[in-house]
């Protein structure tokens, strides 16, 4: 396989990843300014920074209000992370490695691009966004599921997997960093309306706000939803699940290959962290220090694939 | 009145029509609606798109297929395909020719300074004998018709010529959307084009190279006009789609950037324009290429298709001295015909073109795609002025033609058929034999009256049969 083709792979489904992230982001955000008395725009300080767009978002738009951030996040092209150009990057890349796809998840990744392209090319309406939220994830959900159904297991299909893991656990931490100081014990005032706010909207952008019911016996509390974002391995969007996924995808290409490369080491450190490490040590720890060496520790590991498998040169 | 290929005069179906026809007459419109309606869905799903260079807000637009497919009879296609074989051939022996010995100029029949000034004329390629001696591994021949027995070449293409994808996606569509209409007419098989397409290739592989050869297709990448039919060749070949980036001169091999490392590729069958292909040789700032890769197609360690300096012979100067160069190599006079051309670079054709701008067309030299053409009766008077200045300021840049009265073959419009101006081009694979795709890409002005078929002028497409005997 050509490494520009790993490559491709490994992005578009970053970028496809992204896209269903971004949109659950705004959903949980909607949700916090629909449910909460007295809500007000500030609200999406927080929702931007978590898609790390906080800074961006200030150089186009003077003021904060919920609708301009609405619409920088979801169909703003100047927004490298807009829910509308991850989509047109991830198609693009879909269409450079074309060959290297089934028939199906090409066509629902085009089709997806097209059914996208028109509903983000008007200005939205606020009555129209629960449905084109879940026309955005359902679509991802197409592209997923296609893929699933139909691509070979070799490394192109392990590239792909990396990709999408990556980029969720970057998504993860950045939710749970944005957040952390209501998770904190210092500051929160366990149980009080504003912290069951804030939980639930965290729970809501991984999509999480049911299972965690069935794991924690419904009671919210800061550690237990820290440990279920981290730690909790059966949690398919927690950093611990999605390093489980980096080491077992990257380990198939190791034995396709025969060749175990420096990766391979950083994803078992990263990995083995996760699995010995306890929620109370992190809060210890330091709650923001873990989440950004973590997030450093995720890009150098994108870096050393990247180099590693001749992604660029 | 155009030849129309379908009706005649008296509204009779023509032979190979006579089935398709009995069998339109008992459609419904709403149904035919619905069908072309499907068809688009189908090219837009599959995204079988193509790009026009100067669109900023469409960079992706669909071509117009319609459903009612062009037919020849295995009589015609038999004329046809001979008299393209030999035109093929003799292109070949040209090219040879003209990076050899010369014969041709030595003998008189074409001025030496029309190849050797001529941009597309590349000096590296003198005296070096392309594996297997073959030249144009892929032609598509642009073949016109005025009347029941009439048909000349328009263009030979024997550089890059594009649209094979549609072809072969037009056939896909028709089967899937008329499946009747292959148990009643029985069509002469387009499909296998990939396959033969990719043994040709390797079978030109460089004499050095042992075991199965490692064919590629070059790309200049997903912002190109025919990027999906480079994706959808690469894709049906099976072979890998690579571009410029990809490819590194290593150890006096051309070799690719894989997970694994770097891997030697035997033929590269390259869309991507001589000028481009390697920075060293040819412009310094193209990316799209690869450095140093002409070193080694010298060295004899890689097969480019098509070879490097064959745009000459697309060449629309040299097209003009085709009927001579067929009966130069061939001995034959050629079988099927040139239009006649003026060439402006000579006074007396210039005065008479510049006499009679609004019957003739008038074509840049080097251009392609309809791009930088005048179609004389259809231009307004401005128009028409505008050009014959830069005609007159540039006159060996053009040549002209009469506007033929091309045949018709209908379209399927709301209201019924109406008869629409087409051109043909069939598809050409050269290794050691010469094989003709029974069909070829038939192009179709959509416009009434109009005659250019180009896509990026708003032209669309037929399925084309050639039915058995």
């Amino acid at each position: 396989m050509l490494g520009r083709t790993a490559n491709g792979l490994y992005w578009m489904f970053r970028y496809i990843e992204r896209a269903e992230n971004i949109a659950r982001l705004v959903d949980a955000g909607l949700r916090v300014s629909l449910t909460r008395a007295g809500s007000s725009d500030e609200d999406w300080h927080g929702v931007l920074e978590s898609a790390g767009v906080r800074e961006t978002y200030s150089e186009v738009h003077a003021e904060l209000t919920a609708a301009d951030a609405i619409d920088y996040l979801l169909r703003d092209q100047s927004n490298p992370s807009s829910v509308m150009s991850c989509i047109e990057f991830g198609r693009n890349n879909a269409r450079m490695v074309r060959t290297a796809l089934t028939r199906e998840t090409w066509e629902a990744t085009n089709e997806c691009w097209i059914d996208l392209k028109a509903r983000l090319s008007r200005k939205l309406k606020p009555a129209d966004l629960p449905e084109l939220i879940d026309v955005i994830k359902h679509r991802c959900g197409l592209i997923r599921g296609a893929f699933h159904g139909s691509m070979l297991r070799n490394d192109l299909y392990n590239f792909s997997r990396i990709g999408t893991f990556i980029e969720r656990a970057d998504n993860t931490s950045r939710i749970l960093d944005v957040k952390y100081y209501v998770l904190l014990p210092s500051v929160s005032q366990v149980g009080s309306a504003l912290d069951n706010f804030q939980w639930e909207s965290i729970l809501r952008s991984v999509s999480a706000q049911r299972s965690y019911g069935w794991v924690y016996d419904g009671e919210y509390q800061a550690a237990n939803i820290a440990d279920f974002l981290i730690l909790k391995v059966q949690m398919p969007r927690s950093l611990a699940y999605c390093y489980e996924k980096i080491v077992s995808n990257l380990g198939y290409i190791a034995e396709d290959y025969g060749e175990r490369l420096k990766a391979h080491e950083t994803a078992d450190a990263i990995r083995s962290t996760l699995k010995r490490g306890t929620i109370t040590d992190i809060m210890d720890q330091g709650l923001h220090e873990f989440l950004e060496d973590f997030v450093s520790r995720n890009n150098q590991l994108s870096a050393e694939i990247t180099e590693g498998y001749r992604f660029y040169q | 009145m155009a030849f129309d290929e379908m009706l005649t005069a008296e509204s009779h179906p023509r032979l190979p029509y006579k089935t398709y026809h009995e069998w339109y007459t008992n459609q419904d419109a709403a149904h035919l609606i619905r069908k072309t309606q499907d068809a688009e869905n189908i090219f837009r799903k599959t995204g079988i798109t193509f790009a026009v260079y100067g669109h900023a807000d469409s960079s992706e637009k669909l071509i117009p297929f319609d459903i009612i497919p062009r037919i020849i009879s295995a009589r015609e296609w038999r004329k046809l395909a001979q008299g393209i074989e030999q035109r093929v051939l003799a292109l070949n022996a040209f090219l040879d020719d003209i990076y050899h010995k010369q014969e041709i100029i030595k003998a008189g029949r074409i001025p030496r300074e029309l190849i050797e000034k001529n941009s597309a004329f590349l000096p590296q390629m003198i005296g070096f004998k392309p594996p297997g001696g073959v030249y144009t591994h892929i032609v598509g021949t642009d073949i016109v018709r005025t009347g029941e027995d009439q048909f000349y070449v328009l263009e030979d293409n024997a550089r890059t010529p594009s649209g094979v994808s549609y072809m072969l996606e037009n056939r896909e569509t028709m089967m899937q959307m008329f499946p009747e209409l292959f148990t009643l007419n029985k069509v002469q098989r387009v499909e296998d084009y990939p396959r033969l397409l990719r043994q040709s290739l390797a079978s030109l592989a460089p004499p050095g190279c042992k075991g199965k050869p490692r064919v590629a297709v070059l790309t200049p990448g997903i912002y190109n006009s025919a990027y999906y039919e480079h994706s959808f060749l690469a894709d049906q070949m099976g072979v890998e789609l690579v571009e410029g980036g990809d490819l590194r001169v290593i150890d006096g091999r051309v070799k690719m950037r894989t997970t694994r490392g770097y891997e030697a590729i035997d033929v590269l069958y390259r869309r991507v324009d001589d000028d481009f292909l390697d920075p060293l040789t040819f412009r310094p700032e193209s990316a799209l290429g690869v450095p140093g890769i002409m070193d080694v197609y010298r060295a004899g360690n890689i097969t480019i298709a098509n070879a490097p300096g064959t745009g000459i012979s697309d060449d629309k100067a040299i097209y003009s001295y085709m009927p001579e160069i067929v009966e130069f190599y061939t001995g034959r006079k050629a079988m099927l015909e040139n239009v006649p051309t003026w060439r402006c670079s000579e006074p007396a054709s210039l005065k008479y073109v510049l006499e009679h701008i609004e019957e003739l067309v008038i074509k840049e030299v080097h251009g392609s795609g309809g791009y930088g053409m005048l179609v004389g009766p259809t231009a307004t008077k401005k128009e028409r002025a505008e050009f014959a200045e830069k005609l007159a300021a540039k006159p060996n840049n053009y040549i002209a033609q009469p506007t033929l009265a091309l045949s018709t073959v209908p379209i399927f419009v709301n209201k019924g058929i109406a008869p629409r101006h087409v051109d043909l081009r069939p598809y050409v694979l050269v290794s050691d034999k010469v094989q003709i795709i029974p069909g070829g890409l038939t192009r179709v002005a959509l416009k009434q009256g109009s005659l250019v078929v180009n896509s990026s002028q708003g032209g669309g497409t037929k399925d084309t049969w050639v039915l058995e005997d």
